[in-house]
């Protein structure tokens, strides 16, 4: 979903940098001198996984593919701004270094797959899984669908900027990417639930690093 | 050195890494939808390429040159992530 430059008006865009310049000197504010000795490496290696995780592209229907984003993943076991800062760094990099995802495009972009789905993973997750007895299956019933929905609004959010744009009515652009996105979005809920069964069976104390 | 769980992880990024090759050409949801509903043509050439497409540039082999990209930014954002969590770190640890 790492949008071109030229897909985005230049309002939207200057809008984008301004909301993501602040989000994520928030995001330092309220991550600075809260980290603890476990969460340094796991920051480290979220934001090794996110990346390879990315550009492995799986299939979808109908000629198209999809990757993680690995938004709800990180907000999940670091919390929303900690995971902020993991997708900026990712997106950054991806911008700069691999050309993926534009310059211009990259404040949109890290407000579509980090602040959105960073927050829309987080706190779906913390409502959804206490409600089961079994708290194995809360995580992962609640991670899946945390993961899902936070993809499908980070699609919605696209399709808006789209629109504001001028580039693509509305009412083309929200069908079209919210339809593709749900099903990419289960690739999304997959993943994340798998990778943190993986955690809970080597390290479930990392699982509690997010206690609210 | 002691093998911690972390390198573990990092390992696996290393795997994925390794198997990106693997990964589906198809466009993604983004491309798709703008293929279909006809505004591919409106993205702009990036002003600079480094390593576009996570292709090596003169590397022959594409399968090898996708290896050496995802290797590096694996890397490269793990160096990030610790770097930064290093500098957030909570006052007396370690």
């Amino acid at each position: 979903m790492h949008i071109p430059d030229g897909f985005i008006s230049a309002p939207v865009a200057a809008v984008g940098i301004a909301v993501a310049a602040g989000g994520v000197a928030y995001a330092v504010k309220a991550t600075n001198k809260k980290m603890g000795e476990k969460q340094v490496p796991l920051m480290g290696v979220l934001a090794a996984f996110i990346f390879a995780a990315q550009m492995l592209n799986f299939p979808v229907v109908g000629g198209t593919s999809g990757h993680l984003i690995g938004a709800a993943l990180a907000a999940i076991l670091l919390g929303p701004w900690a995971g902020v800062l993991i997708m900026t760094c990712v997106l950054i990099v991806q911008s700069l270094i691999f050309q993926d995802g534009g310059l211009l495009a990259l404040g949109v972009n890290i407000f579509n797959m980090g602040i959105v789905p960073c927050f829309i993973g987080y706190y779906l997750y913390r409502g959804i899984a206490p409600l089961f007895r079994k708290r194995k299956l809360g995580i992962m019933v609640g991670s899946g669908v945390a993961a899902w929905l936070s993809v499908v609004i980070a699609s919605v959010a696209c399709a808006v900027e789209l629109a504001i744009s001028g580039i693509v009515p509305l009412g083309i652009a929200l069908p079209a990417m919210a339809g593709v996105h749900a099903i990419i979005g289960i690739g999304e809920g997959l993943i994340t639930a798998a990778v943190l069964a993986l955690v809970l069976a080597t390290r479930a104390d990392l699982l509690e690093l997010q206690k609210a | 050195m002691k093998f911690k769980w972390w390198h573990g992880a990092l390992l696996l990024a290393l795997l994925l890494a390794i198997l990106s090759p693997l990964a589906s050409s198809s466009p993604d949801g983004l491309e798709r939808v703008a293929e279909d509903k006809g505004f591919t043509g409106a993205a702009l050439e990036p002003f600079f390429e480094i390593v576009p497409d996570y292709v090596v540039p003169g590397v022959t082999n594409e399968a090898v040159a996708t290896i050496i990209a995802g290797i590096v930014g694996t890397l490269v954002l793990f160096g990030i992530g610790y770097g930064l969590a290093k500098l957030l770190r909570a006052k007396g640890e370690a």
